[in-house]
């Protein structure tokens, strides 16, 4: 676990880039630090690993304050990621992988062997390690940037904007690559965007600040686009909250009916489309093992009539889910009612600082 | 003047190497010792002097500005100013000539530890480098190809400046160019020149191909 108890940072040129943080990090999970650019991530980030070194308050790793422990030290301890990926251009990509391993004195052997492990890990080819870093495209270079931050297997991964740099579709696909990591690793995860749908989809934390390095609210993604503290975090969270929200509930529990005889399949059990006359109209799928309710409700509304197919993982059609086993399950997640008017206590989820128990 | 062709051939052949100090091929050694022992000195200097001024930036200031009054100096005026202390000898041109790389080649280790991206060093931190194993394993070798830039200028302009010691008598190929002027026989000025640029080429060339050696990984990035 790592925390900030009452961490500032304050530049010599009077810059207050973070001002009395707390927070914890949970270990083995992502926590997320979000905010517009100028907010502080990259100071408390680089707080953590002593590149930057707190005005006041102290930081903890592990139960350690970070400032007992030799700098060079704790930080081959820490795996860093950063935005341009900052691979060392003189070197081969697998001498790039094994750097912490070489400065942790391991043979060359060993750590070679080591960042061969870790290029297939992160879905390289093992056939770059003898390539240049130029020779990369920007997407494998930040796999390259992870693969080197993984290589001595640090408990603790700080990441800084490390897809900023890449085009959308990679940018996806490397936030599927670390979830996916990220299941089989449990690493503390500490990820720095000013992007908050990448925030939502990737924290199982995520903490908004505020310019001025203020925390405005730290909690679970569900849960801050249900509740937002303050306007601050309702305005940074953008639209559709409601919508979104639907991603983190899973479509296990819409009740299926056996599918009806005006659906169409082919000899596999696979979907073709709904019959209206002679005529076949479009449908939409979802698979309730994998997929979440806005997946369900987009399907939903992407059929004809309005009901959505279930498939299973090889796309046999499992049932279908009218509006109305949607709906069931939409009323069932329904936000907690406002705490205002009424005396009831406030929602148990832990929300921010600004939230305050009634009196 | 008699018509005479422009290269006598056979005064190469007895010129080449006739044994006595003024032997085209002694020029020519006395040449390439000359152009090259400033630009090793100036390496050997212009490293740490480099470094020292990356260091503490106050310090590059005015060691470029003397380099740069140094550099602006006719190398002649230099040469003079070191004949009264070192006289007749190959030290007369060789420490000017250290000068003139210098001026050249603080610039350019200094450019070359700029040129070091940001996010380079900084990962090199956040991995865990000490300073010192930083520099020699990172920030210097990402530096190299800025440095042999300024390594291969400093080179062929020092291979052409050892010519104007000719006249102080120390001046390797430069004084065959003494000799054809004063006897108006144009050979000697023919073969200087042919020499002297075949020497530059042939260093610069060599300087490429050991900059192709050193970083295989520096040539696409300055065609990308
Ligand atoms: N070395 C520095 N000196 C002075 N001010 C700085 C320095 N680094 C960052 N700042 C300022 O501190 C604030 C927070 O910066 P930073 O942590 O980089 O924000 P973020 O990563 O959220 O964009 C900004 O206003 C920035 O201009
Ligand atoms: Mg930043």
């Amino acid at each position: 676990m790592i925390t900030f108890e009452g961490v500032t940072k304050r530049y010599p040129d009077g810059t207050v880039a973070v001002d009395d943080l707390d927070l914890e990090v949970p270990t083995g999970a992502i926590t997320v630090f979000v905010g517009p650019s100028g907010c502080g991530k990259t100071t408390s980030l680089r707080m953590i690993n002593r590149m930057i070194d707190a005005t006041s308050g102290r930081i903890t790793l592990h139960g350690r304050d970070v400032r007992e422990i030799d700098p060079p030290t704790l930080r081959r301890g820490i795996g860093y990621v950063i935005q341009q990926a900052g691979l060392f251009p003189h070197r081969k990509i697998v001498d790039n992988v094994a750097t912490v391993p070489y400065l942790l004195g391991w043979s060359k052997k060993k750590a070679r062997t080591r960042a061969m492990e870790l290029l297939e890990l992160v879905g390289l080819d093992p056939g770059l390690a003898g390539r240049y870093p130029f020779q990369l495209s920007g997407g494998q270079q930040q796999r390259v940037g992870v693969a080197r931050a993984l290589a001595a297997d640090p408990p603790v991964l700080l990441m800084d904007e490390p897809f900023s740099a890449v085009d959308p579709i990679v940018r996806a696909s490397l936030q599927d690559e670390l979830l996916r990591l990220q299941s089989e690793l449990r690493k503390t995860i500490v990820f720095v965007t000013h992007d908050i749908d990448e925030a939502v989809k990737l924290g199982d934390t995520v903490a908004v600040l505020r310019v001025g390095g203020r925390l405005a609210q730290m909690a679970g993604p569900a849960t801050l686009l249900t509740e937002p503290a303050d306007d601050f975090v309702r305005e940074f969270l953008g639209r559709d909250r409601g919508i979104r929200r639907l991603s983190f509930i899973s479509a296990k529990e819409v009740r299926l009916r056996p599918a009806p005889s005006d659906l169409a399949t082919d000899e596999a059990g696979r979907p073709l489309g709904w019959r209206t006359g002679d005529e076949l109209a479009a449908y939409g799928t979802f698979d309730p093992e994998s997929d979440s309710l806005r997946a369900a409700l987009d399907a939903a509304l992407l059929s004809a009539n309005g009901v959505a197919v279930a498939v299973d993982e090889d796309g046999r059609v499992r049932g279908v889910a009218g509006r109305d086993a949607i709906d069931e399950l939409l009323a069932e997640y329904a936000p907690p009612p406002a705490p205002s008017p009424a005396p009831s206590p406030p929602p148990s989820q832990g929300s921010g600082p600004a939230e305050e128990a009634p009196a | 003047m008699s018509q005479e062709p422009l290269v006598r051939w056979d005064w190469i052949a007895r010129n080449w190497a006739n044994g006595g100090p003024t032997a085209i091929s002694a020029l020519l050694e006395n040449h390439i010792v000359m152009a090259f022992l400033p630009v090793l000195f100036g390496l050997v200097v212009a490293l740490p002097l480099g470094l020292a001024c990356v260091r503490w930036r106050w310090l590059y200031q005015p060691t470029a500005a003397v380099m740069n009054v140094t550099y602006s100096l006719p190398s002649l005026v230099l040469f003079s100013i070191f004949l009264s202390v070192t006289g007749l000898t190959r030290s007369t041109v060789v420490i000017p000539l250290t000068f003139f790389a210098l001026a050249v080649l603080v610039p350019a280790v200094v450019d070359g530890l700029a040129s070091v991206p940001d996010p380079v060093r900084q990962s090199a931190v956040a991995m865990g480098f000490r300073p010192v194993r930083r520099l020699l394993r990172v920030e210097l070798p990402v530096a190299v190809p800025v440095v042999l830039a300024g390594l291969r200028v400093a080179t062929v302009s020092s291979i052409s400046l050892v010519s104007v010691g000719a006249l102080i008598g120390q001046g390797g190929l430069g004084n065959l160019f003494i000799d054809g002027w004063q006897r108006q026989f144009y050979t000697p000025i023919v073969v200087g020149i042919a020499l002297i640029v075949l020497l530059a080429v042939l260093a610069d060339g060599l300087l490429v191909l050991a900059q192709r050696l050193l970083t295989p990984w520096s040539r696409a990035r300055r065609a990308a």
